[in-house]
């Protein structure tokens, strides 16, 4: 799951300091998770907004802001509401954001801060577990990812910073490669960290990734 | 006179220092220091942006001492450049005449004083000591062939404090395995500890130099002990430093102890006075080296 967390309201404010009309765009999906862009949220953003002197044209909680072919829909659906806004005020990852300004045509503002891809611990509690690499090692590594735990992404053991299980970058922070570590000794997998890891390929996450699933396609 | 690489090999009782380059390009201190260590020490490692707050480049404050007739131990951390740099950076300090270098991971830059910074980190210590032994081969880590092949004496850390240790000492034989020639330590306080270390170790036959870190007061040995990862000082270490008259003398007193206690355990001491670097003479004086 993406991950977000809401920006400050001053700072939402500052986006929209010459705009009057605005249209709130939330997600029924991730953001409604992370309790920044479901029907609540979305509802006490038109609040605060009317309340800040703004004209809320619409407030919707759109099923997959993510979806270019599912945000053209809507855009057709809500073409009036749409038209008499100036802005649209996203309550969704940075994806949603982008893929509703490319469906519309319009300018948006992000309310929310994406973070990563999450896992979730239990209801509110996420954790960032995969940093994305492109190139997954999970199975010398015990099932720990070392490039989303360890700060500094280390792949061949610990640096000389733990303190009490702890890293050097803050106690909250389990050392990532005493998870692994103790994972690998305890499943008898420890020959599996003695053997050194390569350099990481890191031409795998050159950036903008793009993919296209052949299997879906001939599928359509 | 033999290089370090040759007394390691040679298996010389080594006994290195430290300095940390300036905030800043005044280095008189820096260089008077040196001065003073000159003709007692091997080698004077070069501190890379310690704690991660920028400082004057290691390489050339390297490359001063190396002017000045003192073999410098250029310190070369994973934390601010990528694999071209690193590489890169290794052959430049190659083509200045200097040979040794020591790999470490960093700190993370939020530990220091542009916590903003991006951390690197794209080879960790295990992989650019290996870089460092292929460019060595002639080539680059992309295969490529050099024209002209650096020679080095690579140098890594260990921490015999490190808790639990085997996941240290799985990394500490990759090292080796990786072609680290040489171990500086962290510091070490409780000998006894350490000597278990040793025992555990011994079979690698590797050179252990045993890193020693002067106790300026009992406040910085109860920080250390609270906040540095597998350093302990003794509290009858700490008593003793609080209750001296005279606290340089007591800390080169205890550094001296120290280090002939040590003697027998490891192949060189590398002492770490953290400013006190005019002590050093005194305390190799009183370890009788």
């Amino acid at each position: 799951m993406i991950i977000t967390k809401q920006k400050k309201a001053e700072d939402i404010m500052k986006c929209l300091e010459k705009v009057e009309r605005v249209f709130i765009i939330g997600c029924t999906q991730c953001a409604t998770v992370c309790k920044t862009g479901g029907e609540d949220e979305v509802r006490k953003m038109k609040d605060f907004l009317e309340a800040n002197g703004k004209k809320v044209a619409a407030a919707e909680v759109w099923d997959t802001p993510c979806n270019l072919l599912e945000v053209r829909k809507r855009a057709r659906d809500s073409k009036d509401e749409l038209s008499g806004s100036q802005v649209l005020l996203l309550m969704s990852c940075g994806d949603g954001a982008h893929t509703v300004s490319l469906g519309t045509g319009m300018s948006v503002v992000p309310a929310n801060d994406t973070l990563f891809l999450g896992q979730s611990e239990r209801a509110g509690k996420f954790n960032e577990v995969c940093a994305l690499c492109g190139d997954c090692t999970l199975f010398v590594t015990g099932g720990y990812c070392p490039n989303a735990l360890c700060p500094k992404g280390l792949q061949n053991g610990p640096c000389g910073g733990v303190k009490d299980g702890k890293c050097e970058v803050s106690p909250e922070i389990d050392c990532g490669w005493l998870l692994i570590y103790n994972r690998l000794r305890d499943t008898g997998n420890l020959d599996k960290m003695k053997k050194v890891l390569p350099p990481k390929d890191h031409s795998k996450s050159v950036r903008p990734r793009k993919i296209t699933v052949d299997a879906v396609r001939k599928r359509q | 006179m033999m290089t370090l690489k040759e007394k390691i090999k040679n298996g010389k009782f080594i006994v290195t220092a430290e300095i940390g380059p300036p905030k800043g390009i005044d280095v008189k201190s820096q260089m008077e220091e040196a001065e003073l260590l000159k003709s007692r020490i091997d080698a004077i490692n070069v501190t890379d942006s310690q704690s991660a707050v920028m400082r004057l480049g290691s390489l050339a404050v390297s490359c001063l001492l190396k002017e000045k007739g003192i073999e410098p131990v250029y310190q070369l951390t994973c934390r601010d450049r990528n694999r071209i740099a690193l590489q890169s950076d290794a052959l430049s300090a190659a083509v200045l005449g200097i040979e040794n270098i020591l790999v470490l991971t960093g700190d993370h830059p939020v530990r220091g004083d542009h916590p903003e910074a991006k951390p690197v980190f794209d080879l960790d210590s295990v992989q650019l000591i290996g870089a460092l032994r292929i460019l060595e081969a002639g080539r680059d880590l992309a295969g490529k062939e050099l024209k002209g092949a650096p020679r080095f004496c690579i140098g890594a850390v260990v921490n015999p404090g490190a808790d639990p240790v085997e996941p240290e000492l799985i990394k500490f034989e990759k090292k080796i395995n990786a072609g680290a020639e040489f171990f500086q330590t962290q510091g070490v306080y409780d000998v006894e500890a350490f000597a278990k270390f040793a025992e555990k170790v011994k079979h690698f036959n590797t050179c252990i130099i045993a890193g020693i870190i002067l106790i300026k007061s009992p406040e910085m040995a109860r920080f250390m002990n609270k906040n540095v990862a597998g350093i302990f000082v003794p509290d009858g270490l700490i008593e003793e430093i609080e209750g001296a008259a005279d606290r340089q003398q007591k800390a080169a007193e205890i550094a001296a102890r120290t280090i002939k206690e040590l003697k027998g355990l490891v192949q060189g001491v590398h002492i770490m006075s953290l400013g006190w670097n005019k002590l050093v003479p005194q305390i190799l004086d009183k370890a009788g080296l």
